[in-house]
């Protein structure tokens, strides 16, 4: 295989990483509908906890895009 | 194609590489372009290249603007604040609370260099929302020399608070003896690998919006006067989503960084 193609589908392959990354966000935030409506009153008190886990998990996906420019451009 | 490197005025590997890489990939618009680092004043000793580039400048003009602010904001010192002084004093108390929560009374006196963290790193990714401005926060060295510094901080701290009894930080309790060495290293491993991936989430985070928002003024470029709405809202949106971005990846950096604090100081395991 030429090595620039090898370099696209590692690219691609790298973007996988989403699947996971959308698994955890979704569970983030539909944990904290679901809570927010069995408790409204302590919902404010965690939403900074949210935006916390979401960052971190949003990160995730970001590694992956570093390694996909990894592959595209410094190799 | 990582050697085709051709932008002469260009400092640093991979924002060379890929502008290189673009530049011959095609294409007249190339939304890496705003990652480029100029030399303003260039100034060489020996072997070293010390010129004072724009990453320097935007870097001065946050700690300016965060000096005049603090210091404009509080000129009155009035007990009933103003607008300009509230929103000083309710930066100040964000960081603080988040100290006396996460690390308690004993963080106190790390509070300046917290303060000072969050606000370098907010207005340096505020700072990168405003047109034709850098956004140094984008860069991984600048990041990661950030992160480099509270990890060896905290990693002192925590010797000198505890001496060898810090080390009961890889020591996980109430697991079977038989998964510790296994524990211990992941362990470790964890604990080593915190300053990549607290100064790769901020990097990361920056320059993936920038070039997001760089992309889709292409499109609306790209679509003319008819077809161009529909990305320009697009890119609105996204502005609106990476001012609340910025915002956010500053808190989670500050956050974390009083999170390992609070295990240098308390041994919580």
């Amino acid at each position: 295989m030429e090595p620039a193609a090898a370099k696209l589908i590692g690219a691609g392959l790298a973007t996988i990483a989403l699947a996971g990354v959308g698994v955890g966000i979704g569970n983030i935030f539909g944990n904290y509908v679901a809570g927010a409506l069995r408790n409204p009153a302590a919902a404010p008190q965690v939403f900074g906890n949210v935006l916390l886990g979401f960052a971190l998990t949003e990160a995730i996906a970001l590694f992956a895009l570093v390694i996909a420019m990894l592959l595209l451009f410094v190799f | 194609m990582a050697g085709e490197t051709t932008g002469t005025e260009t400092i640093g590997g991979t924002a060379g590489a890929v502008q290189g890489a673009i530049e011959h990939g095609g294409g007249a618009h190339n939304p890496l372009e705003q990652f480029q680092i100029k030399r303003l004043i260039p100034i060489h000793i020996g072997d070293l290249d010390l010129s004072f580039t724009n990453s320097a400048l935007f870097m001065l003009i946050a700690v300016a603007l965060i000096t005049l602010f603090l210091t404009y904001a509080m000129r009155s010192r009035a007990l009933i604040p103003g607008r300009l002084q509230s929103m000083a004093e309710l930066s100040y108390e964000f960081v603080a609370n988040m100290i006396r929560e996460n690390v308690g009374s004993e963080g106190r006196r790390y509070f300046p260099f917290i303060f000072t963290l969050f606000m370098f790193i907010l207005f340096g990714n505020v700072l990168g929302m405003f047109p034709f401005t850098f956004t140094f926060t984008s860069h991984i060295i600048v990041t990661f020399a950030l992160a480099a510094v509270v990890f060896i901080g905290v990693t002192v701290i925590g010797f000198v608070r505890h001496g060898a009894t810090f080390l009961k930080l890889f020591v996980p309790s109430g697991v079977p003896p038989f998964l510790l060495p296994l524990l211990v290293v992941i362990e470790v491993l964890s604990y080593l690998t915190r300053p990549i991936s607290l100064s790769v989430r901020l990097f990361a985070n920056m320059m993936a919006g920038h070039t997001m928002l760089k992309v889709f003024g292409g499109f609306v470029v790209a679509l003319g006067f008819l077809g161009g709405w529909a990305p320009l809202a697009f890119v609105v949106a996204l502005t609106g989503l990476e001012i609340g971005i910025a915002f956010l990846q500053a808190y989670v950096f500050t956050i974390l960084t009083c999170i390992y604090l609070n295990d240098a100081i308390h041994l919580h395991h």
